[in-house]
């Protein structure tokens, strides 16, 4: 791992040699996270998201580990175990809240985390397997925190969980049986939410075995940087320790910050009142919605209102809503410019603006009531994803004329900031 | 090939969704939707001013006390409590004699087992209870309610966007249903044995106006005059609190760490700015 001019772990005491000897676990943890890492000295703040999503699910591994001793996971119990935790635990309602919210911050942070792949190119070779590694945690994110959902047994965990494993349903001739099969029985009940429980308490950790994988395979060929230049030698790198582990400490401070004002002061903004009913498999709610983070998906989901000859809309709106997503696993393959970074991009870059702004109406129409405007607004706001990623980006990197590219990252930082001491004088700007 | 499959995978998904949108557009133009009664009448809830509003709002104990004795003269002949304890109301300001008095006198009993018998009997509740309900299960809150289950109040306040307001605008919101509506609407007749309530989802509900008159109960010395209105308002704040009984716990905690985090925080920039200071000096 690293670039031959990482430092090396060489322990002082005694007591760490003889450790290294038999097992190198602190060695391991020098080269990854310590001042074994060579890291491009140019990151901007956007780099800080990954080590934020890594403390976010430890926050909800945590939290939810604590939880789990005062929940009973069984359809007569669960709502009442759940307000019990709330009232008659110490700080249960602390646990509570900031697991809840502490998922959509883990969102919140890894949307993020994901565009700034998207704007600097980060899935191009050599760090295609980090972009696939990325995918199957945010797939299993997206898994684990569906099932959450469900185990506080309101109103929206019920019907939810009927709609989502209803989607199943739309696969012809097998589909009815697997929904029947995922959810032990017809309609959501014990059996489902039983197994939910266990599922949800074991995937964060296949999550965070595949996060290992991911920061492995990141390792091999380094970080990513703004200027997607590769690093040419030890000036175009600081060790990761002290420098990142500082910037981190401060990133992580106002992640915190951000995470506490709404988790002590509006813990129940970005959840639905419904939720507070307890499950009513007798009483529909008017309008079903999952949380907010899964509605740019159900926008496209609902998008489709048209049987395509013998394919019913339903079974296409599926399909749909999974191919939006397996769409990135290709990513690397789609988008064939040598240039990675969107700095050096300006068609890309302008289209990539237009990405965010349709994800974030897909994302409004989905929370809305399916109604029009509403479902107009996200087909033509569904077209627009599809056409982004399997049409224009090719044909982007097909036609566009990138920018000169500075000839290094260490050319790129003197021309911001001048040279220090000891480093070559200024080359021109970028 | 990818490309290509790409591309074709694109075309049909883009192209079908302009397809569909075609046809919803022509369908929306030529028979655009009817609006509905609720779209029309169905109002937000009022605008009402609470203690606890604010990030540093605190809970009135004497208007949360009130708000009980509304609950406990008004609301319990129907609606049970059951996440909450005697025991609680000691965040109210009563004294352990008091909740214990409260429990004992309480109307309903608390089911249990004859320990002689071991027959289905009530006794007096004891503060470590909860509220017992007032009917034995659904079958009877709904032969008793014309045909409607009261809901359970614990969570009512959070079950509801705006929950506080929301209580309150029901409880004061009752009225004649609207000539207006009648003429425009003439199936939304509001039934036999419903109550019309524009601030009520589908604005006929079931429950009968509950505070009807002024000084229907009786509020102690030096408390305000129990108008209506201000039941209401009590009401709902006892609502809230029965929501979210920590919400002061809460508030109190989240100072104290939003404090600590920006004066961690500022020591965290601090020795970044300090370690990066040799990497990223300014021109």
């Amino acid at each position: 791992m690293g670039f031959p001019w990482a430092e090396q772990y060489a322990p002082k005491h005694p007591l760490m040699q003889w450790i290294d000897e038999k097992l190198p676990l602190p060695r391991f943890v020098y080269n990854a996270i310590g001042a074994g890492y060579p890291v491009p000295r140019n990151l901007n703040f956007f780099w800080n998201f990954g080590v934020l999503a890594g403390f976010a699910l430890v926050i909800q591994i945590v939290t939810g580990v604590i939880m789990a001793m005062h929940y009973g996971a069984n359809d007569l119990v669960a709502f009442s175990t759940v307000e019990q935790t709330m009232r008659d635990v110490n700080a249960g309602w602390l646990m509570r809240y900031a697991h809840a919210n502490g998922a959509s911050f883990f969102f919140i942070v890894v949307y993020i985390h994901i565009f700034r792949g998207l704007y600097f190119g980060s899935y191009k070779a050599p760090r295609e397997m980090v972009w696939l590694l990325g995918l199957v945690i945010f797939l299993l994110m997206m898994a684990t925190a569906f099932m959450g959902y469900v185990l506080p047994w309101g109103q929206m965990s019920y019907w939810g969980a009927k709609v989502i494993t209803g989607l199943f349903g739309a696969i012809p001739v097998v589909g009815e049986p697997i929904q029947t099969w995922l959810l032990g029985g017809f309609a959501p009940g014990n059996a489902a939410l039983n197994r939910f429980f266990s599922l949800h308490f074991l995937l964060p950790f296949v999550i965070a075995a595949v996060v290992i994988l991911h920061i492995w395979a990141l390792h091999i060929p380094g970080s990513s940087n703004p200027t997607g230049v590769e690093v040419k030698g030890p000036q175009d790198t600081v060790p990761f320790h002290p420098y990142y582990t500082a910037k981190d400490g401060f990133g992580l401070g106002v992640f915190l910050i951000c995470f506490s004002v709404l988790l002590f002061f509006a813990p129940n903004f970005l959840g639905h009142p419904d939720n507070y009913i307890e499950a009513n498999p007798l009483s529909t709610p008017a309008h079903i919605v999952p949380e907010w983070y899964f509605w740019p998906f159900y926008a496209i989901l609902r998008a489709f209102t048209v049987d395509f000859f013998f394919i019913p809309a339903k079974l296409l709106g599926v399909l749909a809503m999974f191919a939006s997503i397996l769409l990135l696993f290709f990513l690397p393959w789609l988008d064939t410019s040598p240039v990675r970074s969107g700095r050096y991009r300006p068609t890309f870059r302008k289209f990539w603006w237009i990405l965010l702004a349709d994800v974030a109406i897909l994302g409004y129409c989905g929370g809305a009531p399916a109604e029009e405007p509403f479902v107009m607004i996200s087909q033509v706001a569904a077209a627009y994803y599809f056409a982004h990623f399997l049409i224009i980006l090719p044909l982007i990197s097909r036609f566009e004329k990138p920018l000169p590219l500075p000839g290094s990252i260490t050319e790129a930082v003197l021309a911001k900031y001048g040279a220090t001491d000891g480093e070559a004088a200024a080359v021109p700007a970028e | 090939m990818v490309r290509i499959g790409a591309f074709l995978v694109g075309l049909f998904f883009a192209g079908w969704l302009l397809v569909s949108f075609l046809m919803g557009a022509a369908a929306y133009i030529s028979e655009p939707p009817a609006p509905t009664v609720e779209h029309e009448f169905h109002l937000a809830p009022k605008h009402v001013d609470f203690s606890f509003d604010g990030p540093f709002g605190k809970y009135d104990k004497a208007q949360l006390q009130r708000g009980f004795q509304v609950f406990k003269e008004v609301c319990s002949a129907c609606h049970s409590l059951k996440f909450v304890a005697f025991r609680d109301l000691e965040a109210l300001g009563y004294n352990e004699a008091e909740v214990k008095a409260i429990a004992k006198q309480w109307a309903i009993k608390t089911p249990d087992v004859d320990p002689k018998t071991g027959e289905m009997t009530g006794r007096d509740p004891v503060p470590a209870d909860h509220f017992p309900k007032p009917f034995a299960n659904n079958v009877a809150a709904a032969a008793a309610n014309n045909n409607a289950i009261p809901p359970d109040l614990s969570l009512m306040t959070k079950a509801r966007h705006h929950g506080s307001a929301y209580v309150y605008s029901l409880l004061t919101g009752y009225r004649e249903q609207p000539a207006e509506l009648l003429k425009k609407f003439p199936d939304a007749k509001t039934p036999e044995g419903l109550h019309y309530n524009p601030y009520f989802a589908n604005l006929n509900l079931a429950m009968a106006p509950p505070l009807t008159a002024e000084g229907q109960v009786t509020y102690g010395e030096g408390q305000p005059k129990p108008t209506v209105d201000q039941m209401a308002k009590d009401v709902a704040a006892f609502l809230t609190w029965t929501a979210e009984p920590k919400l002061e716990n809460r508030r109190t905690a989240g100072l104290a760490t939003i404090i600590f985090l920006l004066i961690a925080t500022g020591l965290a920039y601090m020795s970044y700015q300090n370690i990066w200071a040799d990497k990223k000096k300014k021109a």
